[in-house]
């Protein structure tokens, strides 16, 4: 027997005159399958033609179409009606700027937390066109790869009790970032530079450890292991920094 | 209305736009970047497998260089390619991954030493090089003579993208995400520039530079059933037809990969095959083999899609309430596999379908995947009939592709025409001049924004998503993996009373804003040309080459069609004008492609007689000028004494 599912959507278009945040509900027949991919184009196609949201890959892959579902941040796409109940509660994510409805503004986030960290690689090298490829083992480019599979979805910096209190923490996945060029033997920055970027509280040590992060997160990132490798790191520049004082 | 110059505005922020805007902002100039959404969530990111290029450096890809990559890459296209440029894209493949490793991304490397793989379904041990431990390995992929497929796991596309993404953010290139370009401002044969709508505000506004390049990636979603992100709407390339001067090229070759899933049309990777991953039927026997004895699961996507729609309608198909599929099956590479190499496909099947692929069978049918047509640019990467704009990626057709692409060369392109094509418009913009003719601006605005109101008051009663369901069901019943002249002439017959509807639409909201429905009904005369001219391109080619199939026409016809179709709109026309063109020079001739069978019809003109009309035809047709001349990238019959498929795997 299909469900008729009940969407309660917290709809405010800030570009409209004397709009007021609210919930609108509608009504949805559930189909086999069914994900909120296509329950919100249903909705939005035959019931409200000017519901905000952004879906691109629609596929767990690009990071775009996270929200809080009955409460929970998560992907849209990748959740199915059938593990949710009949009532469904869509809000925006918090802590982003919201653009309308359930439409945020990541993208200008996570562009700013990028020139915070400088998320490039910072080598002196040349490329040379003409050389091999610097070589590098196996097990380095995967463990680089596990903190770089982030999708910048923004689900655990929505759920850092840190981040609603701080706005400028660099929530877990800034601080996943600054891990991913740690990791990475390419990046030449010191312990010096390390140390300066990451050991403040908006930094590493802004973190309380409630790890919400780690458990909402939709690709499964390492996330403790990642913050953890980060404080140690920084617990060793601590003492390289006093061994270079007690030299001078 | 606002106004904002630049010397050079990129229309996409994927992997082809992003590394242009690199070149450009390398060589001092001031560059804009025009993007749907952030540029991180680019439909490139979800390019999974990898990026060809002829490293060698797998032991399974020993031996393996350009000309081979060259060769693959043109047998891949059925002849239909530009084979310079498929030459200076195999040229340049290998130094792109070695830049893109100096930028960060972590490419998997070669570990020396014994491991066990599957090679045509057979578990076999292979022994890496310990001399080649440490750098860039390979997997395989479809319709390729070697193992040279690049890789991050299967996230590639994100890992390039995030690379290329950090280093345009270090180079502080001007990123204007969530806009939306609607037409281009031009006069006198120059592109200055593009009207722009705010999806943040819905403001109008005017960019005006000194060139403009399009790089938006492809049409797939006119489709509907499509592997292809949502924003793939044909944005760009109806940028350039709606000037009636910019010709699309061979919009009908439409690629449809083998393994989208049932439902939901995702992709998984075609690494899935070149990992080992079989494909069976109902009875859960391997076909692929019967068919395509020699490359099996992986010859090109064209053949292994016509291969397997061919077996469904044996019968052998799976029955299911979201219509007949086949399976892939990827249980024995096993779990340590799965969820590290293919750990985004294991994420996709176990969230989006509940299948374990560990344990179960991954339902996948043909789904749309690729745009081969698109934009028609010259090998500078320069658009035909307008100076100052250019084109690259998948909206491009430059065109090293001609009528299927091999898996692994779309990726690779990005980069490489990013570079290449990248180089050729901040060459051209430092001579070129800023015209910001305000005037201009506002007269092209004006066709915006009264279409704009036009959209919001009319008196119709059309239904933005109705139409363009409609050019959907069109396009999936009757333009697909079998064509026939019959089926196509009702989808050009469709598609042309969709059009006569066009300017009954009527948007039901005039929310301020994003307004998503004005967005939808702001593309859709673009999208339902597009779709006309792939219906009619079709049509009119009564031969099947690479991904288009003719029942009625089944020989690939060298002597009539060894050509590329372009397609101009003019400007309130009813209906668009096909040109033919040369593919190009050729260097290899025409021949077998050594899979997926097929009967030829051979040309009955010298290579040299075909080569000395080239320049002059494409001219004729709006080439510009190249940097070097024509043919000047083909080493001439290198590929003879290479010798290439010799040791061959």
């Amino acid at each position: 027997m299909a469900r008729t599912l009940t969407f309660k959507i917290f709809r405010y278009n800030p570009t409209k005159d004397n709009d007021e945040p609210h919930i609108e509900t509608y009504e949805l027949e559930e189909t086999p399958r069914l994900n909120l991919f296509t329950a919100l184009h249903r909705i939005r196609e035959k019931q409200a033609p000017d519901l905000m949201y952004d879906f691109v890959c629609r596929a767990g892959i690009c990071g775009s179409c996270a929200m809080m579902i009955n409460g929970r941040p998560t992907l849209a796409c990748r959740t199915l009606t059938s593990d949710l109940s009949d009532t469904i509660e869509l809000y925006p994510l918090p802590f982003f700027k919201l653009l309308g409805d359930l439409s945020v503004d990541t993208g200008v986030w996570f562009h700013d937390m990028a020139k915070r960290v400088e998320s490039w690689i910072h080598t002196q090298k040349e490329f040379d066109p003409t050389a091999l490829e610097e070589r590098m083992d196996n097990a380095t480019a995967n463990k680089i790869y596990g903190s770089e599979r982030c999708i910048e979805c923004g689900c655990c910096v929505a759920a850092c009790a840190t981040a609603q209190v701080y706005p400028d923490f660099l929530g877990a996945a800034g601080l996943n970032r600054i891990g991913r060029f740690l990791f990475d033997p390419r990046d030449q920055r010191g312990e010096q530079e390390w140390f300066e970027l990451v050991s403040t509280d908006v930094g590493v040590f802004g973190c309380i450890g409630m790890m919400a992060c780690d458990d909402v997160c939709p690709k499964d990132l390492p996330l403790l292991e990642v913050f953890s490798y980060i404080r140690r790191k920084m617990n060793s520049g601590v003492q390289v920094a006093v061994q270079d004082l007690e030299l001078s | 209305m606002k106004v904002i110059t630049t010397d050079v505005l990129i229309i996409g922020a994927g992997l082809a736009g992003e590394r242009a805007a690199i070149a450009s902002a390398q060589a001092g100039l001031d560059v804009t970047m025009l993007s749907l959404v952030p540029p991180r969530r680019s439909h490139s990111a979800a390019a999974q497998g990898g990026m060809q290029a002829s490293l060698g450096n797998s032991v399974k890809g020993a031996g393996d260089n350009p000309t081979i990559h060259w060769l693959d890459t043109v047998k891949g296209s059925d002849w239909g390619a530009d084979q310079e440029v498929a030459r200076i894209f195999a040229d340049n493949a290998p130094i792109a991954m070695r830049e893109m490793a100096h930028f960060g991304v972590p490419w998997n490397r070669v570990e020396g030493g014994p491991r066990d793989v599957y090679i045509k379904g057979k578990k076999t041990t292979i022994v890496e090089d310990f001399d080649n431990e440490g750098l860039i390995t390979a997997r395989d992929f479809g319709g390729t003579a070697k193992w040279r497929t690049c890789y991050t796991a299967d996230g590639t596309g994100h890992t390039v993208l995030y690379a290329m993404d950090n280093l345009a953010v270090q180079l502080d290139i001007n990123i204007h995400d969530r806009m939306e370009a609607l037409s281009l401002i031009h006069e006198d044969g120059i592109c200055m520039g593009a009207i722009v709508r705010c999806l943040r505000t819905g403001d109008i506004m005017a960019y005006m530079s000194k060139s403009t390049a399009i790089a938006t990636g492809g049409y797939g979603r006119l489709y509907g059933e499509s592997t292809n992100a949502v924003i793939n709407e044909g944005t760009g390339s109806w940028l350039a037809l709606q000037t009636g001067q910019v010709p699309l090229a061979n919009m009908e070759a439409v690629q449809f990969h083998p393994t989208g899933i049932v439902p939901t049309d995702i992709l998984v990777t075609e690494g899935c095959r070149g990992d080992g991953g079989l494909l069976l039927d109902v009875d859960e026997y391997r076909f692929m083999p019967d068919y395509e004895p020699e490359k099996q699961e992986l010859a090109s996507r064209d053949v292994v899609s016509r291969r397997m729609k061919e077996h469904i309608l044996k019968g052998k198909g799976v029955q299911s309430s979201y219509g007949e599929h086949l399976w892939l099956d990827l249980r024995h590479l096993g779990e340590q596999h799965l969820t590290t190499k293919l750990r985004e496909v294991y994420d996709i099947c176990m969230y989006f379908i509940g299948v374990n692929p560990i344990k179960e069978l991954i339902p996948v049918r043909p789904t749309q995947h690729y745009s081969m047509g698109g934009i028609r640019v010259n090998k500078d990467g320069h658009a035909y009939g307008l100076k100052g704009l250019f084109a690259l990626g998948e909206v491009a057709n430059w065109d090293m592709h001609g009528f299927n692409r091999l898996g692994g060369n779309s990726l690779a392109e990005t980069v490489v025409a990013g570079m290449v094509v990248g180089e050729k418009i901040a060459s051209y913009t430092k001579s070129a001049e800023l015209n910001a003719k305000v005037t201009l601006a506002e007269k092209f605005a004006k066709e915006q924004t009264d279409l704009i109101h036009h959209l919001m008051n009319n008196d119709g009663s059309e239904n933005v998503y109705a139409i363009r369901d409609e050019i959907a069901e069109l396009l999936k019943d009757h333009v697909h993996i079998f064509r026939t002249g019959e089926n196509l002439e009702k989808a050009v017959k469709g598609l042309k009373a969709i059009l006569g509807r066009i300017k009954n639409v009527k948007v039901r909201t005039s929310a301020p804003g994003m307004n998503p429905e004005l967005s939808q009904a702001l593309r859709i005369e673009g999208m339902a040309k597009q779709a006309y001219i792939i219906a009619q391109g079709a049509l009119l080619r009564t031969e099947s080459r690479g991904a288009h199939t003719r029942e009625d026409y089944p020989a690939r016809d060298d002597k009539n069609w060894l050509n590329r179709t372009l397609a101009t709109w003019a400007v309130g026309a009813d209906e668009p004008a096909f040109n033919y063109e040369p593919v190009g020079q050729l260097d290899l001739p025409p021949g077998d492609r050594g899979y997926g069978g097929g009967q030829m019809i051979d040309m009955d003109l010298t290579i040299e007689q075909y080569n000395a009309k080239v320049d002059a035809e494409q001219t004729a047709l709006g080439k510009h000028p190249t940097s070097e001349p024509i043919g000047f990238r083909i080493p001439k019959e290198l590929w003879r004494e290479e010798s290439p498929y010799k040791d061959a795997k």
